[in-house]
């Protein structure tokens, strides 16, 4: 990669706009990327995901690397945000068959317009449901080690060894 | 550190996703500066997440980052420049302004407090006076109580018969204020034991030939009658009293194996 991330999040800290448009063009397709996967509403999310960047521009001083890489720290804003939206009443009343369904929710035809369902699938392809679910928990709903352990009952080294296992298929299937 | 062994854990999955604590992501970071194999594998899964994301992104917001940036002047604080070089007392004006609203604040907390301390105090001394009263107000209803009490045993057609203790208690005693007039009888059991859990005394008029016996009342609250005496209507044309110990509830006739005291009136 031709520019250093650990510079442009200093430069972004220290409010440089242009650094902050660079971090932009980096992530924004990832954050609103993951913030429709949660909420599954291509024009909300899209809403939404201009609201976490200006989050994200308004808390850049409380980002330090005990929050761990930089786009997990952003990718956590995202989660957190979509997952309140989620919560919130106004979008249950207005969408009254909601249900907290796993990221794949969004492969079916009513949401296949805009995203790039073909790269999804092409990453996806022979991926068992078990990880899909740990992928769901641990990357889209923001679950610790801990809490992904209990929800699934089983124990964190499972988890570990089953999310580097999940992960290593979607690499051979990016090519990654 | 067998490095093969910690990317092959997964934790550095968790790493990226955020599932560790800030202690286990400054380790892993600390690995990572010290391993590059561990710094590429980073990199590595997070490309995957990433391209995983961005596989799910329903295309950016309308204007993307220009919308973003033309809030982001937004929140530029106000101070045009030429006003600030006219006039740099304003902000002076502010800062004073605040500092003389924080002492306020702090005095009024400090005035809070103290008022707080002397409602308290003054709630303890109501309180206190509160209990005074109550007590003198016992007293003096103690007092009037027993004043009755002794105008009605001083009466002049009063009565006056000893209870002696009998072979079941030789110890316990009596004693009986009769006033015909009134029908009424007061009893004064000073002298007898608390009855056991269970038992209550019984009060009998006797007449003597033959021996009839005639329940003139239970003394059910003994143990909490502070003064000990008891008042008890009597229409009966009595030539003797007896005290009996019975079953709650009291007994049709009296447990004669069970007479505790008794006394006959005098001609």
């Amino acid at each position: 990669m031709a520019v250093n991330i650990d510079t442009l999040v200093s430069q972004f800290q220290q409010k440089d706009k242009s650094a902050f448009e660079a971090l932009y063009s980096m992530y924004a397709e990832n954050i609103c990327g993951v913030i429709h996967a949660i909420i599954k509403d291509q024009e909300r999310a899209q809403e939404l995901c201009h609201d976490v960047f200006m989050k994200i521009w308004d808390k850049s001083a409380t980002y330090d690397t005990s929050k761990g890489r930089f786009f997990t720290w952003i990718l956590n804003i995202a989660r957190n945000t979509a997952i309140d939206e989620l919560r919130s009443k106004a979008y249950k009343n207005q969408k009254k068959n909601l249900q907290m369904d796993s990221f794949v929710g969004i492969l079916t035809p009513e949401h296949e317009m805009n995203i790039d369902t073909i790269g999804l699938q092409s990453l996806l392809k022979g991926i068992k449901e078990k990880c899909i679910q740990l992928i769901d928990l641990l990357y889209f709903k923001g679950y610790t080690q801990k809490e992904a352990a209990e929800k699934l009952k089983k124990p964190v080294g499972t988890i570990k060894t089953r999310i580097r296992a999940c992960i290593s298929e979607i690499r051979k299937n990016g090519g990654l | 550190m067998d490095v093969k062994k910690y990317i092959a854990s997964g934790i550095l999955e968790l790493y990226v996703s955020g599932g560790l604590s800030p202690e286990e992501n400054l380790e892993v970071q600390h690995y990572a500066i010290k391993h590059p194999e561990i710094q590429e594998e980073i990199e590595a899964i997070e490309k995957a997440i990433l391209r995983l994301t961005a596989a799910a992104s329903p295309g950016l917001p309308e204007n993307g980052f220009t919308s973003i940036r033309s809030e982001l002047d937004d929140v530029i604080p106000f101070a045009p420049s030429a006003s600030k070089k006219k006039t740099p007392w304003i902000h002076y004006l502010g800062w004073a302004a605040s500092l003389i609203f924080a002492i306020g604040l702090i005095w009024v907390y400090l005035e809070n407090q103290d008022l707080k301390t002397e409602v308290q105090m003054v709630n303890g001394q109501k309180q206190q006076l509160e209990e005074e009263i109550l007590n003198a107000r016992e007293l003096v209803a103690d007092k009037d109580a027993i004043e009755t009490m002794l105008n009605k045993l001083r009466n002049r057609d009063i009565t006056v018969i000893p209870l002696g203790g009998q072979t079941i208690a030789p110890e316990s005693y009596a004693r009986a204020y009769w006033n015909k007039k009134e029908k009424k009888v007061y009893l004064d059991v000073q002298g007898l034991p608390d009855p056991p859990s269970g038992y209550t005394y019984q009060v009998w008029s006797l007449k003597l030939d033959p021996l009839t016996p005639t329940s003139i009342g239970i003394l059910d609250d003994f143990v909490s009658n502070e003064t000990a005496i008891f008042e008890l209507s009597n229409p009966n044309e009595s030539e003797a009293f007896g005290i009996t110990l019975e079953p709650k509830g009291g007994s049709e006739t009296p447990t004669l194996e069970q007479l505790y005291t008794l006394g006959a009136v005098g001609p």
